[in-house]
């Protein structure tokens, strides 16, 4: 009975790991770029959580809406402002610059919110759910059908709408997009307030069951490069079966053979996974 | 490394010529994770050490009876305090001290919350001979090194594990039935050292240890350990962790819907005013050891209290509490010396004989022993009942009656 709990919580575990992961594989499958400061898009948008509902007493819909535009206008100024230009330069800069951009991000929560956890009540999702002695925590539950819609969502994006084909052709090739008469700065703009527009409503959503401090962000991060390289660099549903798998992995090693052992299990994995099929679960083949 | 040592003793040397031209001020140096995982403890660490440095150098002239203060052993010198951040970071903790050291030339240093930073940061302390004065950490490992430098003020593993085993026999005697215990611990100095003492003191005092786990205190999600204890139902977990995980296991005992019939929290996490704050409403009738309390309205300890909150907007924890007992010490140490060479404050600190009436904390006195120890040292155990925690162990420090079983939420 207990390890089809211990199962349960896993699948809710990695479905938050793949809500967390979806923005960051869309900029890496699109751009061939690594953004550092994911992590703190996800902070960015548990604080806008959180502020939306002490000052303005929001619901779910509300402060999830805000976290979701506010980061999608955000990703879009990140991009003119900082990604384009460093796009020209080496890829050292490049890996660089959103390493620094998470560090600003970080300590700039430090500066406004201080080093205080906060959480946000329980009430906002209340209570768990009991299916014949199996406790699911109904956040987790929230958080986990919207990365199920979130992964979805991105998915025929890409697959079946213009904007998605045209965001798919910049990606292939540059130029012939531009030939074609895409314009390839607006399609990576968008790409990136989409990443982060993801981003936002997962901070959002994993604030109300997890506490929100400024280093937050670098806990989750890691666990989020990991799913993405899992699943194959830039594939959508690749991030969730992963972020799934790996959430299943961590929780079953931690019950089995104890918390301390997780990650070693979950890493041994990961290399032996990246050595037997370098691309990952679902990534093509470069 | 030689030509590091020397240039080490060269600047200390220099550090404490131009101490004593400029008017005797004494530079102090505290370690605190200021950023990373346990940073609310580290700033709370931090606030309650600026003001215990505040009263010494005599600018609350209304909170009297603690030792030291107007500094008048310095003739007219204040002490100066310089922060470095070391993010819980041992190696950090390390390059920290010896920046405070060789560039700041601090007389002293104070600190660092983790264990495992302490540990590793006193080796530092201790090769260029600047006295250490540990507030808070607790891992037995860290003094009986053969060490000169390093003095800890605060009650040790060894001590408070055996309250915690006489405190379980009260229980009993109350009724309950306590048997099984199961202990949960962060897996760095801090909790594996508690756990050792913890594994000895149960099976000396007849009760079962039925499961020890360990985990990593960043961790992300702690149900694989919850539903270990839901498994294994002891009659009275003991939590050794810090802010976040803390965090974590109290959503997470409530969201898996189980309650130890008794839960002890050590400290730290359970001690930093995030805690009750977050998740207080759910942590309902968690035992937590303190040797800090509020005292009587216009008491001295009161006093410091309001100080603190008007600083910091909390009140004042056990955490932060022995972080500024250990700089009273410090600064009773420095004035004695009169002098900012760190020889001087040494041979003070070893000399060091406080009484239960000039301190703030509960402790017995403050002496330390051959190994830095103060043999001293003492703690109550407090029982989170609303909104904030009460003294209820022993029976004749209680203010409030023991609830058990552990409630969660009510």
């Amino acid at each position: 009975m207990t390890i089809i709990q211990v199962i349960a919580s896993g699948l809710l575990l990695g479905a938050v790991y793949a809500l967390f992961s979806s923005g960051l594989t869309l900029i890496w499958g699109m751009m061939n770029f690594i953004n550092f400061a994911h992590g703190e898009f996800v902070l960015i948008g548990m604080y806008i959580a959180f502020l939306v509902v002490t000052y303005l007493n929001g619901g779910p819909l509300l402060f999830v809406g805000t976290a979701a535009v506010l980061l999608f206008g955000f990703g879009i100024v990140i991009y003119y402002g900082l990604i384009r230009h460093v796009m020209r330069g080496p890829i050292l800069a490049q890996i660089l610059s959103t390493f620094g951009l998470a560090l600003l991000l970080r300590y700039l929560a430090f500066f406004i919110f201080k080093a205080d956890f906060k959480t946000l009540p329980d009430t906002i999702f209340p209570g768990t759910v009991n299916i014949g002695g199996i406790f699911l925590g109904m956040p987790q539950l929230v958080a986990g059908g919207v990365a199920l819609v979130i992964t979805l969502g991105i998915h025929l994006l890409l697959k079946r709408t213009t904007i998605g084909s045209q965001l798919l052709a910049v990606s292939e090739d540059r130029q012939a997009a531009m030939l074609m008469g895409i314009r390839p700065d607006r399609m990576q703009a968008i790409a990136w307030g989409l990443s982060a527009a993801t981003a936002g409503v997962a901070g959002a959503l994993i604030a109300t069951f997890y506490y929100i401090s400024p280093t937050v962000g670098e806990s989750l991060a890691l666990t989020a490069f990991v799913v993405v390289a899992f699943g194959g660099f830039g594939s959508v549903p690749g991030a969730l079966v992963a972020g799934l798998l790996i959430g299943v992995i961590q929780s079953l090693s931690a019950y089995l053979l104890g918390p301390i052992y997780k990650d070693i299990v979950v890493y041994a994995m990961f290399v032996a996974l990246l050595w037997i099929r370098p691309t990952g679960l679902f990534g093509k083949a470069a | 490394m030689k030509n590091l040592v020397g240039v080490g003793v060269v600047t200390v040397a220099m550090a404490l010529s131009g101490g004593a031209i400029a008017q005797q001020n004494v530079k102090v140096g505290g370690l605190f994770p200021l950023s990373g995982n346990a940073a609310s403890a580290g700033q709370q660490a931090k606030a309650a050490v600026e003001l215990a440095v505040d009263i010494v150098n005599g600018k609350y002239p209304d909170v009297t009876g603690m030792p030291a203060v107007g500094l008048p052993g310095l003739k007219g010198g204040k002490i100066e305090l310089t922060f470095a951040d070391h993010q819980g970071n041992p190696s950090t903790g390390q390059s920290q001290a010896l920046r405070l050291i060789q560039q700041e030339k601090v007389s002293a240093l104070i600190g660092a919350y983790q264990s495992s930073v302490t540990f590793a940061g006193t080796q530092v302390a201790e090769r260029y001979g600047t006295p250490w004065v540990v507030g808070d950490s607790v891992a037995s490992n860290i003094t009986g090194r053969g060490f000169k430098f390093t003095f800890r003020v605060t009650p040790i593993a060894s001590d408070f594990a055996y309250n915690y085993m006489d405190f379980l026999n009260d229980v009993k005697k109350m009724g309950h039935p306590v048997k099984t215990v199961a202990t949960v611990y962060e897996n760095t100095d801090y909790g594996t050292s508690i756990a050792e003492t913890l594994r000895k003191a149960i099976k000396e005092k007849g009760f079962d240890l039925i499961a020890e786990i360990p985990y990593a205190a960043n961790t992300t999600d702690v149900s694989p350990q919850v539903l270990q204890l839901k498994d294994k139902k002891p009659d009275a977990v003991i939590f050794v962790s810090y802010t976040s995980d803390t965090i974590l296991y109290m959503k997470t005992l409530k969201q898996l819907d189980y309650k130890p019939p008794i839960v002890i929290g050590d400290d730290s996490g359970f001690s930093d005013p995030a805690f009750i704050k977050n998740v207080g409403t759910i942590s309902q009738g968690a035992v937590n050891r303190s040797a800090w309390d509020i005292g009587k309205p216009g008491s001295v300890t009161a006093k410091i209290n309001e100080l603190f909150k008007a600083k910091t907007g909390y009140d004042m924890d056990d955490t932060s509490g022995r972080n500024m007992q250990a700089m009273f010490v410090l600064a009773d140490a420095i004035n004695r010396a009169g002098s900012a060479k760190s020889d001087a404050i040494q041979a003070a600190l070893q000399k060091t004989d406080l009484k239960p009436e000039q301190l703030m904390m509960g402790y017995k006195g403050v002496k330390f022993d051959e190994t830095g120890q103060n043999t001293l040292a003492a703690t109550y155990l407090i029982q989170l009942q609303g909104a904030n925690y009460v003294a209820v162990w022993p029976e004749k420090s209680a203010t409030a009656k023991m609830q058990i079983p552990f409630k969660g939420s009510e």
